[in-house]
């Protein structure tokens, strides 16, 4: 069995010990996470589980946990090799041990106060005002990218441009009618003003009707009309009429 | 079930372990005897008699609120009970989301400090400036004066540190060398693995 396909279970890591490997050397996972002495159990285990003793996979694992070892040692002591430097190598190793101790020490306590915040969880109690929790995120439905595509591209189009056509209102000059219902008058001396603007649009017919009433003004034309909404006729003024008379003639019109 | 507080309210006692339960329901943080006693102007054994009254009567599983030795005092806390309710409707930003880091650094401070942020980092083997100032931020570590030597400052942990860990002081933290049960654990499989080895 080669040690670099021995499967590990440690708190930090899962999976084969070569990958481990890999994830450190590649700084992705912190040596100071792993347990070493998890890797050398889970190695022994294993050797346990069989008989013989295969001796190029203890070679090997050896020195890879060395390297481990030695990779995580200086991980944890980084700012102190300068320190150790002056001492001999003999009280060296007893210093480093003596810390490796006191962080072991420090890291059970952590683990006591990580329990103990454990087992108190449970514990409100009144601190200065109460900080009220945040709203609970609400959960959207499942959505389909498709249908949010969709609405965006709906938004991102440009907007139709408004039509400001019912604004325009395109008089035609009065003069126009004046001299079309003169020409008119000039060959016959009648005419019926309803018959002769058929066809055109409201606004024709207003501005040809004000026309009508610039001719009555001059005492061009007599207007006359049957009854109410009845057509109007016009008719060509041989002579200048009294102005009551007109005026008379013009209101029922 | 009206009766045992009508004889309670005879109880002379009962007229200060009253005045103790206002003080202590309008404190935000734990009341020490002698507090309780000036603010009371009573002496602090009648104020200790009535504050065991008084636990007798907040205790968890009585009541709603319990009444609690804590960080060097007394206070009152929701009971266990209510604690899911009270999440509900309250945040805990002091230890909520405390990394393995921290939990670390807190258990240098508690243990040796007071204790400098060099001090720190000599022990956990990585810089703890960050880690520090947010355990400050939190209202777990407070500073506590300046090292003599080279004047950094030193931080010791703050009676929060003890009511959020539910201690009553720093004395009931377990000794550092009662915790060396993985050790141990290790070396009984070892020791087992070696018994099973054919020699």
């Amino acid at each position: 069995m080669p040690a670099r396909e021995l499967e590990l279970d440690l708190e930090a890591f899962e999976g084969p010990f070569d990958l481990l490997l890999a994830l450190v050397l590649r700084d992705e996972l912190d040596l100071a996470e792993v347990d070493v002495a998890g890797v050398v159990l889970a190695f022994l285990e294993r050797l346990a589980e069989r008989d013989e003793l295969d001796l190029d996979a203890c070679g090997e694992f050896l020195v890879l946990v060395a390297a481990l070892l030695e990779l995580k040692a200086r991980a944890l002591l980084a700012g102190e090799v300068a320190d150790l430097e002056d001492l001999d190598p003999a009280e060296a190793a007893e210093e480093l041990a003596l810390r490796l101790a006191e962080y072991r020490r420090i890291k059970e306590a952590a683990a006591w106060l990580a329990d103990r915040l454990e087992a108190e969880g449970g514990r409100f109690f009144r601190l200065g005002p109460a900080a009220l929790a945040p709203a609970p995120h609400r959960r959207l439905e499942q959505q389909d990218p498709a249908a949010l595509a969709a609405a965006l591209r709906a938004l991102a189009a440009e907007p139709p441009a408004v039509s400001l056509a019912h604004l325009e209102l395109r008089f035609p000059p009065v003069e126009r009618f004046l001299s079309r219902f003169r020409a008119l008058l000039s060959r016959r001396s009648r005419f019926d003003f309803d018959s002769e603007v058929e066809g055109m649009t409201r606004l024709e017919q207003a501005v040809a009707f004000l026309a009508l009433l610039e001719l009555r003004k001059g005492g061009e034309i007599e207007l006359s009309q049957a009854s109410a909404f009845a057509p109007i006729r016009v008719q060509r003024n041989a002579a200048a009429k009294p102005e009551r008379r007109e005026t008379w003639n013009a209101r029922s019109a | 079930m009206e009766r045992p507080l009508r004889l309670v309210a005879a109880n002379p006692l009962d007229r200060l372990a009253r005045t103790l339960e206002a003080l202590l329901v309008v404190a935000s943080q734990p009341l020490s005897v002698a507090e309780l006693a000036e603010a009371t102007g009573d002496d602090a054994e009648r104020v200790e008699t009535a504050l065991g009254l008084l636990s007798e009567r907040f205790h968890e599983g009585r009541s709603g609120i319990v009444l609690e030795k804590v960080a060097g005092g007394w206070a009152f806390r929701a009971s266990r009970d209510a604690a899911e309710a009270c999440g509900r409707l309250f945040e805990r930003p002091v230890e909520r989301g405390l990394s393995a880091a921290a939990l670390e650094t807190l258990a240098v401070i508690a243990y040796l400090g007071p204790c400098s942020r060099p001090e720190i980092a000599r022990l956990r083997g990585v810089a703890a400036d960050s880690v520090v100032a947010g355990l400050v931020e939190r209202g777990l570590i407070a500073e506590a004066g300046r090292d003599q030597l080279v004047c950094a400052v030193r931080y010791r942990v703050t009676p929060l540190f003890e009511r959020v860990f539910g201690l009553e002081n720093l004395s009931e933290l377990p000794r550092l060398d009662d915790l060396g049960g993985e050790a141990e654990e290790i070396r009984d499989r070892l020791e087992s693995l070696a018994e099973a080895r054919p020699a």
